[in-house]
């Protein structure tokens, strides 16, 4: 529990009364939520680790009511958690104790499927899967797939820049957004894109998506939709040694391939898996590759074969593919399910989501491998190889005294490895609370500056989701500072004519 | 006196910034300069010139990533891609012939600033989509570093997209990562001749439907088809709808077929290989079929479906044009009248979509927005975002519009 806060607001917190009563004149009946046991289904997203009520939770329906609720809590210097689904894994929607949360769950409807233009609008609320079983019948998919994507919702998808097992071949949600609308902490509503591929002037969209819900709160979401493939086949393939299934991936690049999703596993995964779900994986290797390939059935076959002789080069111990669709399920299950596997081999565990270049996994398991027996602590890792984002299992137990805060030291030292070797601290779960205090590993003070300022151009009382992403808060008049040299021209040796 | 500042590395750039920022004076920002006829002119004493950020920093092709100095020439990163059979998969466009600049000099930096993507825009994303991370001066005279080298990366916010599109006004890019792709093996174009533009449009939104992975997608009327270097487009006598696959030879193969039945019922259809492939997409990539003489040239982004629509909204405007992106993206030559380019932005509107006036003579773009014009509230907070990058708007002011975007 190292993460702290900003300081709550004294004043906002002794006026709730007449703040939550104004609030359910926006919102009326059981769309405001301020009784105790109510706010405590809100009290956490997907990092349980830290938990607070908020002052209310606020369910709105309508465009309008969120926007008379923002503009309502910017008057009264309140601020503002939006949420989806809770599912984030950064603590983006944790709530503040002097702030609402502003729960998106009733925004839930699809608003059109339009096959012409192959793009579905959505409210946010939605799920991620639903988009794809809207459109399934007629042959279509939403690509981005995140692990959670039973529950989670399209807007925290937009705020989080979700991806899953499918980006390196279909990208993840930025490239597959084509359009939203966003409510102002001003409560102003504003349109963003729409069917066309581009959107004009400044890319606000591309802005907005992974912001983390520190710029506006997303009403409405146009996604792509994509023909689904006709043919889809995977390979299971094994190795005796981590470096030879790094050098696969390698290849598999190199030759020209990029799979439909190309996922790692390391032995105690493994392992993990297959004890929850027998899903018939080798247990005698070191790391264990799932290879999906997807398009016309003839390239499919096609690149199966390809791939399976780059495995054979890079000594692969196992190698299976699919002969039909329940066995390519099966491949999958123990991947799918290594989270809760590995919940049940200890009472905690806590995920980490770094991005490495492919080229230094090996030698980033290692290191990893030292950092765990040096905190002592276990270390299980599923990894999204084809795109180099790592998703490390820390295995702990919170009832220990101090495991928790090793666990976050070992985090923190494993997202610094990411850092060290030419990686980003986040792939897909944001930075929330949970690594904000590790932004300064990857940019300057400077460049975190420079990002505010945009935060600044949204929202100038800094009132929504702060403390969240930007370990140091500063005000918008002290960012919009500037210190003027008059000097001479530069490098005057230069030839300048 | 006016200035032409040289900078050799990204701190010198930054000191030219900051001399700027002292002088209270503003500076136009040039790569190559093959695109300074696309946009309004900028209102600025002096230039920036970056040619000498070039060369290319960092390029492992097993990491999918290329990492090059701004001002880096096109022409030199596509030839390392292509020893290693790799590309940018946005194919982007080189409009220097178009905008009266010489072929093959445009920069990194440019085609990244202007946000320009070619046909395969509809399979593989924009320009936008591809770049990863950047190093840049804010007009604070501040080096900033934004993104990353990985393709996964949700680390603060995605300021690289920002800059993409942002015609430097923002900042300037002295160093860029760009995520590569393979380069396909083989690539075939399904043409079917004689289409009018809705049943062009119906017959690419069923070819974009199916399973088909289908790379470029675009309908030339029989009058543009005709001025195409491909002698089977351009012998025709006929409009033609193009459908490109790439891939695998196998897989092309197979999906060549399904394509051919697909359209069997909608036309007389023909087929080109690879090297013509090439060359008729290379075509509608740089915009080459508008008339040498067109007076004004407009692109406008609308949703796909609208793309005949829009053709046939067009018309008053007495211009020509051809479809590409499904339908999604149109390109027009017409008359360089006040009359005529409401024509044209009236039918962008009507559609969803927008118009952008790619080239013109001055006289009309000092009548005519040259970026299509936003509504009140989203012009208002991007000129607070551009405040926050360039608070003194030294940077191109103007040359994305006198208010909101070029602020001063």
């Amino acid at each position: 529990m190292s993460i702290a806060m900003p300081a709550p607001d004294a004043d906002v917190i002794a006026r709730r009364d007449g703040f939550i009563t104004a609030l359910g004149a926006i919102v009326p009946g059981e769309g405001v939520i301020a009784d105790e046991k109510g706010l405590r289904t809100y009290e956490c997203d997907g990092l349980a680790a830290y938990r607070a009520l908020p002052l209310a939770v606020v369910l709105p329906e309508t465009v309008a009511q969120v926007s008379a609720v923002m503009a309502l809590a910017g008057e009264h210097n309140v601020k503002v958690v939006p949420r989806g689904s809770g599912t984030g894994l950064s603590g983006g929607a944790l709530p503040l104790t002097d702030g609402i949360v502003l729960g998106l769950g009733k925004f839930n409807r699809i608003l059109e499927i339009d096959y012409a233009n192959r793009c579905v609008t959505v409210q946010p609320g939605v799920s991620n899967l639903a988009i794809s079983q809207a459109v399934s019948a007629a042959g279509f998919y939403y690509a981005p797939d995140p692990s959670s994507q039973i529950a989670c919702s399209i807007g925290g998808n937009v705020a989080e820049n979700s991806g899953g097992v499918h980006c390196l071949k279909y990208g993840v949600t930025t490239n597959n957004l084509l359009g939203l609308e966003m409510v102002l902490m001003s409560g102003e509503v504003i349109r963003l894109g729409g069917k066309q591929f581009d959107s004009d002037g400044y890319d606000l969209l591309g802005i907005l998506t992974g912001s983390e819900g520190l710029l506006g709160v997303v009403t409405e979401v146009t996604v792509r939709i994509l023909p689904k493939p006709s043919s889809v086949q995977a390979l299971l393939l094994g190795f005796g040694d981590v470096v030879d299934a790094g050098d696969c991936v390698a290849r598999i690049i190199a030759a020209g391939i990029i799979p439909a999703g190309l996922e790692m596993m390391d032995k105690p995964a493994v392992k993990a898996a297959e004890d929850y779900c027998h899903a018939g994986y080798p247990l005698d290797v070191e790391a264990l590759l799932i290879c999906e390939l997807d398009g016309p059935a003839a390239e499919v076959s096609e690149l199966v074969d390809r791939v399976e002789a780059i495995a054979r080069e890079s000594r692969a111990t196992t190698l299976r593919r699919s002969q039909s669709e329940e066995e390519r399920a099966r491949f999958w299950l123990g991947r799918k399910s290594a989270f809760p596997a590995v919940g049940r081999i200890s009472p905690d565990y806590y995920c980490i989501d770094g991005t490495i270049p492919r080229g230094k996994l090996a030698h980033v398991l290692a290191r990893m491998r030292e950092l765990s027996a040096h905190h002592g602590l276990g270390v299980v890792n599923v990894f999204h190889a084809g795109d180099g984002n790592l998703h490390p299992l820390i295995l702990y137990d919170a009832a220990r005294e101090g495991d928790l805060q090793k666990t976050e030291a070992l985090a923190g030292d494993i997202l610094r490895l990411c850092v060290e070797v030419g990686g980003v601290l986040s792939g897909e779960h944001g930075i929330g609370i949970e690594k904000r205090d590790l932004m300064g590993a990857m940019f300057t003070e400077g460049d975190l500056k420079q990002q505010q300022r945009i935060k600044c151009a949204f929202d100038p009382a800094g009132l929504l989701n702060p403390g969240k992403v930007f370990p140091v808060l500063h005000r918008c008049a002290e960012l919009g500072a500037m210190h003027v040299h008059h000097g001479k021209l530069p490098f005057p040796d230069l030839p300048r004519f | 006196m006016s200035q032409t500042l040289r900078p050799a590395s990204a701190e010198e750039t930054r000191q030219a910034v900051a001399w700027a920022l002292g002088e209270e004076t503003a500076l136009e920002i040039v790569g190559a300069g093959t695109k300074r006829a696309f946009g309004h002119a900028v209102a600025a004493g002096h230039r920036l010139e970056l040619a000498a950020l070039s060369g290319i920093v960092d390029y492992e092709p097993a990491e999918l990533v290329l990492t090059a100095h701004a001002a880096t020439p096109m022409a030199e990163i596509e030839a390392a891609l292509a020893r290693s059979r790799q590309q940018f998969a946005f194919e982007p466009p080189d409009l220097g012939p178009l905008l009266g600049a010489p072929a093959e000099h445009a920069t990194l930096g440019g085609v990244l600033a202007a946000n320009l993507s070619g046909p395969r825009r509809i399979l593989a994303g924009a320009a936008r989509d591809h770049a990863l991370g950047l190093v840049m001066v804010s007009g604070r005279a501040e080096l900033v570093k934004a993104g990353g080298k990985v393709v996964k990366n949700v680390t603060g916010y995605d300021v690289t997209k920002l800059i993409c599109g942002s015609w430097g006004t923002l900042g300037v890019m002295t160093e860029v990562s760009v995520k590569v792709l393979p380069a396909p093996e083989r690539t075939r174009t399904v043409l079917v001749a004689g289409l009018e533009p809705s049943a062009a449009v119906a017959c690419m939104g069923r070819a974009l439907s199916s399973a088909n992975e289908v790379s470029g997608a675009a309908y030339l009327p029989a009058a543009v088809a005709a001025r195409s270097a491909v002698s089977y487009v351009a012998s025709a006598g006929a409009a033609i709808t193009a459908l490109r696959i790439e891939g695998p030879p196998i897989s092309v193969g197979a999906r060549n077929e399904a394509l051919r039945a697909l359209c069997a019922g909608d036309g007389e259809i023909e087929e080109l290989h690879s090297h013509n492939s090439a060359t008729f997409w290379r075509e509608l990539r740089d915009a080459a079929p508008v008339p040498a003489d067109a007076a004004a040239v407009w692109r406008l982004s609308v949703p796909p479906a609208a793309g005949a629509g829009v053709l046939a909204a067009l018309e008053p405007s007495e211009g020509e044009g051809w479809l590409d992106w499904g339908g999604g993206l149109v390109w027009w030559s017409c008359p360089a009248t006040a009359a005529a380019s409401a024509v044209v932005r009236d039918a962008a509107q009507a559609s969803g979509g927008h118009a952008t006036l790619v080239r013109a003579p001055d006289a009309l773009k000092a009548e005519v927005a040259v970026f299509h014009p936003q509504p009140a509230g989203r012009a208002a907070l991007s000129r607070r975002v551009r405040e926050g990058f360039d608070p003194r708007g030294i940077l191109n002011p103007g040359r994305m519009g006198p208010d909101p975007l070029g602020t001063d």
